[in-house]
């Protein structure tokens, strides 16, 4: 068995609004990313997969809050760390971020080696830059961009190109987890395929060592990460290989889910395009029970009471719903 | 407020066979240059387009590519540089301010941030409000004002009665972007532009959205261009697809054509880098 990369147990973080009410946005999610391995994380807008990302960097600024469970990575318990402390020991050597908008997060006065100078230097003070930049222009080659890059302001780059050189960045000194959060949501598809080129490379020469890819589109998560996860109102809902998640879903959000996809393919033209009705609940006062309840065809009076554990049904595959795993198929293989 | 029911749209239902109805929006080497000399801009270049009546048409291109121009020229937003469009089988005469508001009547839009499509001083009651006086309809009674506003909101599963005193920024998107089909359905225009209008949706909301667009068609007959950059939802919904690149038309068909068979390199390349599901995404040809 490999080495597990990334553990993550029973995590909770929450956001302390104005008004003292607390919004857990992460609620005892446990996660485990084996080494070589990428973990796709999937989710409506607000359901809590971007509050995950930071809340596994250790990166707590108000109004985010730690409250409970484990970070650790490569063996390093990280939880509960200052985030002063993470930001000199964990990021960038650990475990490293792309942000959502991260072609808007260049400075544009600057030129991109005064970045990774940046960046190393902030972990080891006492390096020459110009071995920074041989190191730059070394790394930069091996993942095919170009090396005048490297003497240019971000303005000069195109959109695909500035999230290529972000991902360069953030991984200059070999990071041994990656969190991608929606890297290639404002690109176009052949800028957003180039990136994901670039980080299946990474994966395979070794410069890092984990992935977790955050996204909405699910197509994308399909073939770009080993296992998928799907997140609802801060919780874990599901977690399986790509392929079991997007053929065999079982909780019926999952299930909701994978069947908006649309893809330019033939025959698909004729498949049912169903919505999931109403609005994920409002995380300052939760459910009692299954959050999905309110919205879930197949809710009985029982749901909205007890809550869910996560449950082991087969190899590797959790699921957290009171019905049966056959019962939920049938149902599914009935309405089709 | 909740949309209870559960939408399943069923595209079987909705497919016309449109090639023989009336045309009704058509143009001939419309083009649009901006700035001149060196730093002259061809955003749209010469294009030619028959939409017909009832038809669902999607324009697809990169980012870039015209599709926003464009679709300011067919709105009348701004002036064509050369070419003609005709409406409704008649040139499309825009030059004075009246002349503009007419031609409004018959198309209208629906863009893609529903945060910024309305006016945040006008409260939802005045938005529909408009609409209605915009028909003709300003000698009707209180009474019937109230009664067409509250047909319009119940067609979009909103509740106008919980609507009246609020502004547009209390909505949450997805209710917003209903609304600005309701306004669509007191406008009743012969044709409909959509820009993106799912793309800040949630993916499981979509088919809400997309299914009232539909029956607004079923219902009115207009005809929808839907402007995206989303190739898998446009294959699905569209009867005619359009593909833009550098501001000209590089292949054009029905979506079956188009999306299987494509003709052009630019269509093959683009279809070839959007990730799918049953076949494999071949990442080498970057």
């Amino acid at each position: 068995m490999s080495k597990t990369m990334l553990e993550v147990r029973e995590l909770t973080t929450k956001y302390i609004t104005r008004f003292h009410e607390d919004v857990y946005a992460v609620d005892h999610v446990s996660l485990k990313i084996e080494e070589g391995k990428s973990l796709g994380i999937a989710g409506e807008s607000g359901c809590g997969k971007s509050t995950l990302a930071l809340s596994l960097m250790g990166y707590y600024f108000p109004p985010l809050h730690y409250t409970s469970g484990d970070i650790i990575i490569d063996g390093k318990n990280i939880s509960g760390m200052k985030p002063d402390d993470v930001r000199k020991n964990v990021l960038g050597t650990e475990i490293a971020y792309i942000p959502q908008a991260a072609m808007n997060a260049l400075n544009p006065t600057r030129k991109i080696r005064k970045f990774i100078e940046d960046v190393v230097l902030a972990h080891e003070p006492k390096r020459d830059k110009k071995e920074i930049y041989e190191m730059a222009k070394a790394r930069f080659d091996e993942l095919g961009l170009p090396v005048e890059a490297l003497d240019k302001h971000a303005v000069e780059l195109s959109g695909g190109m500035k999230q290529r050189v972000v991902i360069a960045i953030s991984t200059i000194l070999k990071p041994k987890v990656l969190i991608a959060d929606e890297p290639s949501s404002a690109l176009d598809v052949t800028s957003q395929k180039m990136v994901i080129k670039m980080l299946r490379e990474m994966m395979e020469k070794g410069l890092i060592r984990a992935m977790i890819f955050i996204t909405h589109e699910l197509p994308l998560l399909y073939n770009v990460t080993d296992d998928i996860m799907v997140m609802y109102a801060g919780q874990i809902v599901e977690r399986g290989t790509a392929k079991q998640m997007v053929f065999d879903p079982i909780h019926p959000y999952s299930h909701g889910l994978m069947h908006s996809i649309l893809v330019p393919e033939e025959g698909t033209r004729d498949n049912k395009l169903t919505a999931i009705p109403g609005t994920p609940p409002n995380l300052k006062h939760p459910p009692q029970g299954c959050r999905f309840a309110d919205r879930c065809k197949y809710a009985t009076p029982a749901c909205r009471v007890n809550a869910q554990p996560m449950v082991e049904f087969e190899d590797g595959r959790t699921y957290r719903c009171s019905l049966s795993v056959e019962h939920l198929r049938e149902v599914y293989k009935s309405e089709e | 407020m909740k949309n209870d029911a559960s939408t399943t749209v069923n595209m079987q239902e909705h497919r016309l066979d449109v090639k023989n109805r009336p045309m009704c929006l058509s143009g001939k080497g419309v083009t649009k240059y901006f700035g001149f000399g060196k730093k002259l801009t061809k955003a749209v270049d010469h294009v030619d387009f028959e939409f017909h009546e009832g038809e669902l048409v999607s324009i697809v291109g990169e980012s870039g590519s015209g599709k926003t121009t464009l679709s300011k020229m067919l709105l009348g937003l701004i002036n064509t540089t050369d070419g003609e469009i005709y409406f409704q089988g008649q040139k499309r005469d825009i030059s004075t301010r009246h002349k503009k508001k007419e031609y409004w009547k018959g198309i209208q839009a629906i863009f893609q941030d529903p945060f910024s499509s309305f006016n945040t001083f006008n409260r939802i009651d005045t938005v529909l409000l408009d609409c209605i006086n915009m028909r003709g309809g300003k000698h009707l009674s209180k009474d019937k004002k109230f009664e067409m506003m509250t047909e319009a909101c119940s067609f979009v599963n909103l509740k106008f009665a919980e609507l009246t005193n609020k502004y547009p920024f209390e909505l949450s998107g997805g209710q917003m972007q209903r609304l600005m089909i309701a306004r669509i359905f007191l406008l009743k225009p012969k044709i409909l532009l959509a820009d993106e209008p799912t793309s800040m949706i949630d993916a499981c909301s979509r088919a809400t959205i997309l299914d009232m667009l539909l029956n607004l068609r079923n219902e009115t007959g207009m005809t929808i261009i839907f402007i995206t950059h989303d190739i898998g939802l446009a294959y699905y919904i569209s009867d005619s697809i359009y593909i833009m690149e550098h501001g000209k038309f590089v292949e054009s068909g029905s979506a079956d054509e188009v999306i299987l068979h494509p003709k052009a390199a630019y269509t093959r390349r683009l279809i070839s880098d959007v990730p799918k599901i049953h076949e494999a995404w071949d990442l080498s040809t970057v």
